[in-house]
């Protein structure tokens, strides 16, 4: 049972792995590259260590990512995707923001 | 059989609140959450005029006429699978000289693992075995991963800080201006979520020579748990107990008092002198000699890094 887990999380990693650098979205390839982490860190807890698989959720899954996304953010790259859909949504909201702009 | 209320004091009561947001009569989030969409960049497109462009595109990449960049692209594609490959097969037939994965005589076996085993215990203290390997049989090499932080982060500040606050506002680097400062859903969460962030993190320093944990992932955990707080309530808020001059203050602090340890265990180690840190009980809090002064150290130092990146990052500044 355990053997057969096992192989699953590991055809995730290298699916994800793979996935990681043939996503054409950027957004996409962060959130795959923090999926792989998370399997990474099960499976240290099933290799026995679990000091690594702490730092591995923490440090891989969590704050690696939050700086691609910081980063990505400040060069502009998700904003561009996203400006759509705030024009798209925010009709009604706009004439606060005008208001406020104008004052 | 119930009493019916008059139509006012119906009106004030929850489930006609409730029924009017079923119904869509009434938004309650509507001007208590503030909703403010990003600021329009500025279009890059500007930078150079239009013939510009239309010159680049008629002479760089025509595809169809410049038979030179149809013959390079083509051995570049050629060139690189084969490259790629190569590098597979040299790194396979690399690995197949390892040895087999728990193998009696394999280099990872040798008598090095033994001796942590059989004898970490009585020299270090500590009952989590891999905690007192690094911070003490590897007390060196531990060293110098914490300076590397330091440096690191030194590096990071020397590229990305900037040092006057009107000068940062003028150059527009806090791109928090550009969201919703009141996001209330994060900052309910944040709110349940911080205290127990950081208690889990300071437990598993603590807990270093206890069970699975240390100064590393302990201090991952701070920093991250002060990156939720800092991007729930903006960074005024965490500048009240967290600034330039108390981070400066807290990682010089850590990494001298490191060193000053790690100099004196050496020079007691080497010398076969007596060392003031007891190793104690095995498995009391205050037991495990340096262990858990180090993974305090360590831990304070590793949740500035990442907590200094993230601001850093953000806004140029702590």
């Amino acid at each position: 049972m355990t053997t057969i887990f096992m192989w699953i999380l590991l055809i995730f990693l290298v699916v994800c792995a793979v996935a990681v650098s043939f996503t054409k979205n950027i957004l996409n390839s962060i959130l795959i590259f923090m999926s792989y982490s998370l399997i990474m860190s099960v499976i240290w807890i099933m290799l026995e260590s679990p000091d690594l698989a702490i730092t591995e959720a923490a440090v891989g899954a969590g704050v690696t990512s939050l700086l691609f996304f910081v980063t990505l953010k400040k060069i502009g790259r998700i904003s561009s995707e996203d400006e759509k859909e705030v024009e798209n949504g925010s009709a009604e909201s706009s004439d606060e923001t005008g208001s406020e702009n104008e004052s | 059989m119930s009493i019916r209320k008059n139509q006012q004091e119906y009106e004030k009561s929850r489930a006609y609140r409730f029924s009017r947001w079923l119904k869509g009569e009434k938004d309650p989030f509507v001007g208590v959450i503030e909703m403010k969409s990003q600021n329009p960049d500025e279009d890059p497109e500007q930078f150079y005029s239009q013939e510009d462009y239309e010159a680049i595109r008629r002479h760089a990449r025509d595809y169809q006429n410049n038979q030179m960049i149809h013959r390079y692209n083509r051995v570049y594609v050629v060139g690189s699978i084969v490259a790629c490959l190569a590098l597979i097969v040299v790194l396979i037939y690399a690995i197949s000289y390892l040895p087999a994965f728990g193998k009696a005589d394999s280099v990872g076996t040798n008598e090095v693992a033994t001796r942590y085993i059989e004898n970490g215990l009585q020299e270090t203290g500590a009952v989590n075995v891999v905690a007192g390997m690094i911070a003490t049989y590897r007390a060196f090499d531990t060293f110098g991963e914490t300076t590397v932080l330091f440096i690191a982060t030194c590096s990071v500040m020397i590229l990305l800080m900037v040092e006057r606050e009107d000068k940062r506002r003028q150059l527009h680097l806090d791109d928090r201006e550009f969201e919703p400062v009141q996001d209330e859903i994060l900052q309910h969460v944040a709110k349940i979520l911080c205290p127990f962030i950081f208690m889990f993190g300071i437990y598993i320093i603590l807990n270093g020579h206890l069970s699975p944990g240390g100064g590393f992932s302990g201090g991952a955990i701070i920093g991250a748990g002060m990156i939720l707080f800092s991007s729930a309530y903006d960074f005024p808020k965490i500048q009240r107990f967290f600034n330039e001059h108390i981070y400066v203050i807290v990682k010089v602090t850590a990494l001298m008092l490191y060193g000053t340890i790690a100099v004196y265990f050496f020079y007691t180690g080497a010398n076969g002198l007596e060392s003031v840190f007891p190793l104690g009980t095995p498995g009391a809090i205050l037991s495990g000699g340096i262990i858990l002064p180090i993974n305090i150290f360590v831990g304070t130092e590793v949740a500035c890094t990442i907590y200094a990146f993230y601001a850093l990052f953000r806004r140029g500044g702590l």
